[in-house]
């Protein structure tokens, strides 16, 4: 007999086996099988459909919440299939004895955070269930975007040449909520990035932008090496130019995680042509969402499907996918 | 992500010039802790060695040594109604003969990762219908910490709590491999977290009766290259001594305070290593004073005489005898995600550096 465990639930490879064979083997059709960020359906306007459900412990974390995260999650499948999301719906399921404090709380950030990425939520849904069988409060989000253009972003525009940009330091979330959870204290607190990114790609969308995806579970490591594989490129990251809280790379060094693992909630990784580079770089770095925005690799020809990086000593490794659990209930 | 400065950048390329020169003839180097693995791996210093000098891993991570017996005993106890198992992360994935942590917590077992023993003390006080046995798997980095945990719960008369310790100890191991006539190796990066607790003088006899150099080395890649120098000036210059290069951290003493802890709650005692079998004195017991927080005593614990994996070649990996890649295992059956044997569990076992890092 085969059970579920926590891995199924990491964003890794146990994940993406799950969901192909048992979610996707009973419920595929043509919108589904496309296993993008969010489905792209058949419209006057083209649009965007994605969903999400957050099952996060702690419910409130430092530079977020359950219910910022919720409304950001969504907004962001939305944003990184290069559709501006307009309308998102709202599911809670709460566990009987959760106070109607906290759950205020957490609608009023989502009601916020909506204001933030200018979007409505126009339906929902409420279900209470015994103590004991939910751990407080689960959300679903369904969110529904307009295509910027008639060609979705994906990554089989990526080609060799092509210029990796990130908006800002990895990993923040992942290690935020790790420390609240956990109660780790570091000299400089480490904030969660959950963010709405569409307010950051209005500010640099264009031609130039070839793919966009964002590193949630698995990191930028896994999220990289996806796209390697369905583009079949390689990709050179620069270990010196990645963007990091130095708090960020303590606490993996402290723990052994690895930093590209690690999720995040507020970044978008970019892969432009090479001539518009620059220019999006600049445009992410006027905004507040991108003002540590940095060029930490290129798209290659030479080992296609796989991730390298090169070290300060110009040594290379390979960046690998994240395997099994990481952190658990971390989005 | 700024690794190195220019400075640094300047020293680790001095370093390297100088190793290439000193380095005419080949030379077999073991890292003997995991952390090392690791750090060479994520830097990927192999690719900037020249090619006589050959860096194999060691038995230096206290999951991957863990005996299959041992194994299987916590597990057993994991299982039992009433039990919270605490340990550290890397332990929940490791196979036993027939599953792991992670299978029995998907059952319904309570089973919690723990980032100190503290955590695993707090977990006692706060559950007190509960039985928190906190797993003791380490080397004698970590052994002080449960040493205080054993103290703390024996001043507070703490009745729910124990620990089932399988704590190792450095210096018998590198005796083991040093008396094994099929190993291959001129030289040891010797453990710098564990050596900070115990000094250098126990190491000692690796160079004097085995005629076999280490130097006691840091986690930075500069570290471990100036280490490396260090050998190889050994070498050039005919001495075969234990140094320090982690001086920052290490002192030849040792931390005396640590040693007093480890010594006041633990006797050595014979322990059983995978690949590297029974080593006289190489373990840790629980001292009779503090018995009753011993989780073998406590739950009258059954000895197990479980055997390996068929195939899986992590005994012979940790003794530096064949690389992951040779196994027939290693990267089909036995991955990260599946493993086989414990050295692909463990962050820092050999073959899950080998794997993540794809070195072949």
């Amino acid at each position: 007999m085969e059970y579920i465990t926590l891995a199924h639930g990491s964003g890794g490879r146990l994940s993406r086996h799950l969901i192909e064979s048992l979610i996707a083997k009973h419920l595929g059709n043509p919108y589904l099988d496309q296993m993008n960020d969010a489905a792209i359906l058949p419209s006057q306007h083209k649009i965007a459909l994605t969903t999400d459900s957050f099952v996060i412990s702690p419910l409130f974390f430092r530079g977020g919440d359950i219910g910022k995260l919720a409304v950001c999650g969504t907004v962001n499948d939305l944003t990184v299939s290069g559709a501006i999301p307009e309308y998102l719906t709202l599911a809670l399921i709460l566990e009987e004895g959760l106070a109607i404090a906290d759950l205020e709380r957490i609608i009023v950030s989502i009601a916020a955070t909506a204001r933030q990425a200018r979007v409505r939520i126009v339906c929902g849904d409420t279900k209470v269930v015994e103590r004991g069988n939910a751990d407080k409060i689960y959300i679903n989000t369904a969110g529904i975007g307009f295509l910027r253009t008639d060609v979705p972003v994906s990554p089989a525009q990526v080609k060799p040449g092509d210029v990796i940009l990130i908006n800002g330091t990895i990993g923040d979330h992942g290690i935020a909520v790790l420390a609240d959870r956990e109660g780790l204290e570091f000299e400089t607190p480490v904030c969660s990035d959950c963010a709405p990114l569409n307010i950051l790609v209005d500010q640099f969308f264009g031609p130039g932008v070839k793919c966009m995806r964002d590193p949630t579970r698995g990191g930028v490591g896994t999220i990289l090496n996806e796209i390697a594989r369905q583009a079949d490129v390689g990709m050179i990251l620069y270990e010196e130019s990645l963007p990091v809280h130095p708090a960020v790379v303590g606490a993996c060094d402290m723990l052994g995680l690895e930093l590209l693992h690690l999720a995040n909630e507020g970044k978008v990784l970019v892969i432009a042509s090479p001539e518009s580079a620059d220019e999006i770089l600049a445009r992410m770095r006027g905004h507040e969402l991108g003002r540590q925005a940095a060029k930490i690799g290129v798209v290659r020809a030479e080992d296609a499907g796989r991730v390298v990086m090169q070290t300060a000593l110009s040594a290379k490794r390979i960046v690998g996918m994240l395997e099994g659990e990481h952190l658990p209930r971390i989005c | 992500m700024r690794t190195m400065d220019r400075q640094d950048k300047a020293r680790a390329a001095k370093y390297l010039a100088e190793i290439r020169r000193l380095a005419d003839q080949p030379l077999k180097i073991m890292e003997v802790c995991g952390t090392h693995t690791v750090a060479i791996a994520k830097n990927a210093l192999r690719d900037v060695l020249p090619p006589q000098i050959r860096l194999i891993s060691g038995p230096g991570c206290p999951v991957c040594v863990t005996d299959q017996s041992d194994i299987d005993r916590f597990l057993f106890l994991a299982a039992q109604p009433d039990i919270i198992t605490a340990t550290f992360g890397d332990m929940i994935r490791v196979p036993g003969t027939s599953k792991s942590l992670q299978a029995l917590r998907s059952e319904g077992a309570d089973i919690r990762v723990v980032y100190s023993t503290l955590d695993a003390l707090a977990l006692a006080r706060k559950n007190p219908a509960k039985e928190v046995v906190f797993l003791g798997v380490g080397f004698e980095t970590t052994a002080p910490t449960v040493a205080v945990s054993l103290q703390i719960a024996r001043q507070e008369n703490l009745k729910n709590f124990s620990v089932l310790v399988f704590h190792k100890l450095v210096p018998p191991a590198l005796r083991a491999l040093a008396e094994d006539p099929l190993l291959e190796v001129d030289a040891f990066l010797d453990p710098g977290h564990a050596c900070a607790i115990i000094g250098i003088h126990p190491l000692e006899f690796m160079a004097r009766q085995y005629g076999k150099p280490g130097v006691v080395t840091g986690f930075e890649a500069l570290d471990i290259l100036e280490a490396i120098l260090m050998i190889l000036r050994q070498r050039v210059q005919g001495r075969t001594e234990i140094e320090i290069q982690y001086k920052k951290v290490v002192k030849a003493e040792g931390n005396v305070q640590a040693q007093a802890l480890i010594t006041e709650v633990f006797a050595p005692a014979d322990a059983f290593w995978r690949g590297l079998g029974c080593i006289p004195q190489s373990g840790l017991a629980i001292r009779p004073a503090y018995r009753s927080w011993d989780a073998a005593v406590k739950f009258n614990l059954p000895l197990f005489q479980s055997v390996a994996p068929q195939h899986c070649r992590c005994g012979d990996i940790l003794k530096g005898r064949i690389r992951p890649g040779a196994c027939s295992l290693f990267g089909s059956e036995c991955t990260p995600l599946q493993p086989i044997g414990p050295c692909m569990v463990s962050s820092e076992g050999t073959c899950a550096a080998y794997y993540r890092y794809n070195i072949q």
